[in-house]
């Protein structure tokens, strides 16, 4: 019976703690307690007693998780889940979705794993999702930079907007850098000079 | 830039900066390593993707590549220490409140500092260390059982959050490596009480580790890189390369901290509190000068002691610490090597000539707080 898991989720963001939440909730899993603020963190692992303990892999307070987990009293001792690496596979696929999690020793892996793969495959989702904003917020921020060099051009040089540019591409073949670098560089000599 | 891509993990502390210098400065580069520095947000994702072999070496706290390699902490793997990175560089500090019930201290004075803290009344201390698996934590147990009855609380706390804990009152003390002492102090909720040195006067700070299998399937790599990090390590420790250096590691991506954090780390002169007198602490940070980057057996020794190791635990504590790697990949590029492998830590009080290759060397004082001295055997006198 697998339902009867305690998962305990650390996350301060709370869209990601919901998808988190929902995705296991969808999988049978109710006994699932968030937590955003981490100075509870000693207390709640107390007193919820999670069996186990999942926690973004890039989260600065892993080592504050750590510490606690070797301070419990040994029964209910949690433990990396990695230091069980009878799954390779489950392992790199935790560490590449960005999720780490404790488990309490001695845990049944068959146990564990259907927990895992829900948070690995939810991970993934929301990995991908934020690179993917990132690069359309960096696209776009990109794309204002070059609009703004290429007027500078086209005000300086009587250019073409296509003509500016060429001018751009051209000398960014020329150095072996990027068209965005050329860009960038030519806005802040602009604004020093101006 | 072409050559073999070493992927190395590091946290973004002033004690990076052999790392950061060796890439930097093109050292890593002469050696036909393209070095990636890959920055790591804790201590235990660093630990697990360099076990996992999602990196190829990384800088360590000295004792988690002990605690790893005797199968303590988490995940157990074999890592090799192939030489230390840093020596010293970490602070305690207390919180203004603590600091106000304890009057005036003596700067430094490990022993006044302690005897002061253990007479306090009131509640466990609460101090906040960056890894249980630490020297600051391992520092701060050897001080402290120098007073049993002192009731002290050890809190984990990421090293750039540490000034924020101190400020909600979540912790009452704490023991961090630079600049986050200096910033506690920088946004006055804390006062610096004494720095690491005070309890072990030459205390090995950081290291640079990579898995054991991977060293001997590397052993060309390895040397690559050591000698790439040995160079950046003795023009870190140039007296007058140390302006150029804050300002380049202030530049650098790696790091993300102004020069005016990097200075008092880099330079010695720390400011104890606001509006007191600025100090000079001799060795605060050392890189290189006086055998710095050497691995000691006896320096793993003591560490695995201090985890509770024993026996065989403590022989491969010390097997682990490469002094054989060191010896044979240092010595074309000008290292001079000390005769032994391991010296009776804490005996020195004074800077004393030792027999080395080159005929001798000087050493640094490596004297603890309490007067005691160790001896790779693990007998405490």
């Amino acid at each position: 019976m697998s339902a009867n898991l305690r998962i305990l989720v650390v996350e301060p963001d709370q869209n990601r703690v919901r998808e988190i939440v929902d995705a296991l909730g969808e999988a049978g899993w109710r006994d699932v307690k968030a937590l955003g603020n981490v100075s509870a963190l000693d207390r709640t692992v107390k007193d919820f007693a999670p069996d186990i303990v999942l926690i973004d892999l890039a989260n600065p307070d892993r080592d504050m998780l750590e510490h606690i987990s070797y301070v419990t009293e040994t029964e209910k001792r949690a433990v990396a889940l990695f230091v069980d690496q009878t799954d390779e596979n489950l392992t790199q696929a935790a560490l590449n979705a960005g999720v780490s999690a404790y488990v309490v020793d001695g845990l049944q892996m068959n146990r564990i794993k259907p927990v895992l793969e829900t948070a690995i495959a939810r991970f993934k989702i929301m990995r991908q999702m934020q690179s993917e904003l990132d690069a359309a917020k960096q696209a776009l921020e990109d794309r204002k930079t070059i609009d703004r060099a290429k007027g500078i051009l086209m005000r300086q040089r009587g250019l073409t907007e296509d003509e500016a540019y060429t001018l751009l591409r051209k000398a960014a073949m020329d150095q072996g850098r990027k068209v965005i670098e050329v860009a960038q560089a030519l806005v802040t000599a602009a604004d020093l000079l101006s | 830039m072409s050559g073999t891509v070493l992927n190395c993990g590091y946290v973004p502390l002033v004690d990076c900066a052999p790392l950061v210098l060796a890439k930097e400065l093109g050292f890593a580069a002469e050696e036909g390593l393209d070095l990636n520095l890959v920055r790591q947000p804790s201590w235990s994702a660093l630990r697990d993707m360099l076990a996992l072999g999602h990196l190829d070496a990384a800088q360590m706290l000295s004792p988690m590549s002990v605690a790893m390699s005797i199968g303590l902490g988490g995940l157990a793997a074999k890592i090799d220490t192939l030489m230390v990175l840093s020596v010293n560089g970490t602070v305690f500090g207390v919180s203004n409140a603590v600091a106000e019930a304890l009057g005036p201290v003596p700067f430094g004075d490990a022993n006044a500092v302690l005897h002061k803290i253990a007479a306090r009344d009131g509640a466990p201390l609460r101090i906040g260390v960056p890894f249980h698996y630490s020297m600051h934590r391992l520092l701060l147990s050897y001080w402290t059982s120098a007073a049993p009855d002192l009731q002290i609380e050890e809190v984990t706390v990421p090293p750039p959050r540490m000034a924020d804990a101190v400020a909600d009152g979540h912790v009452d003390a704490f023991w961090v490596g630079e600049p986050w002492g200096s910033v506690a102090v920088g946004r006055d909720v804390a006062q610096l009480m004494m720095t690491g040195r005070d309890v072990w006067q030459f205390a090995p700070e950081k290291v640079l580790a990579a898995r054991h299998d991977w060293v001997v399937e590397n052993d060309d790599t390895v040397r690559r890189l050591m000698r790439a990090v040995f160079h950046a390590a003795k023009w870190l420790d140039v007296k007058r390369n140390k302006p150029l250096a804050v300002e380049i590691l202030s530049r650098s991506e790696h790091l993300s901290l102004p020069a005016d954090l990097i200075d008092p780390a880099v330079s010695g002169h720390l400011l104890p509190q606001i509006g007191g007198h600025p100090v000079e602490v001799e060795r605060f940070l050392q890189f290189h000068r006086y055998a710095a980057s050497f691995p000691w057996r006896s320096q793993a020794a003591w560490i695995a002691h201090q985890l509770g190791a024993e026996g065989e635990d403590l022989e491969t504590a010390k097997a682990c610490f490469r002094t054989d790697l060191y010896r044979a990949n240092l010595a074309a590029v000008g290292a001079d090597m000390p005769g032994a492998s391991e010296k009776v830590e804490g005996s020195l009080q004074f800077e004393t000539a030792v027999a080395s290759s080159r005929g001798h060397m000087i050493l640094a004082p490596d004297a603890f707080f309490d007067g005691r001295t160790f001896d790779y055997a693990g007998k405490e006198r």
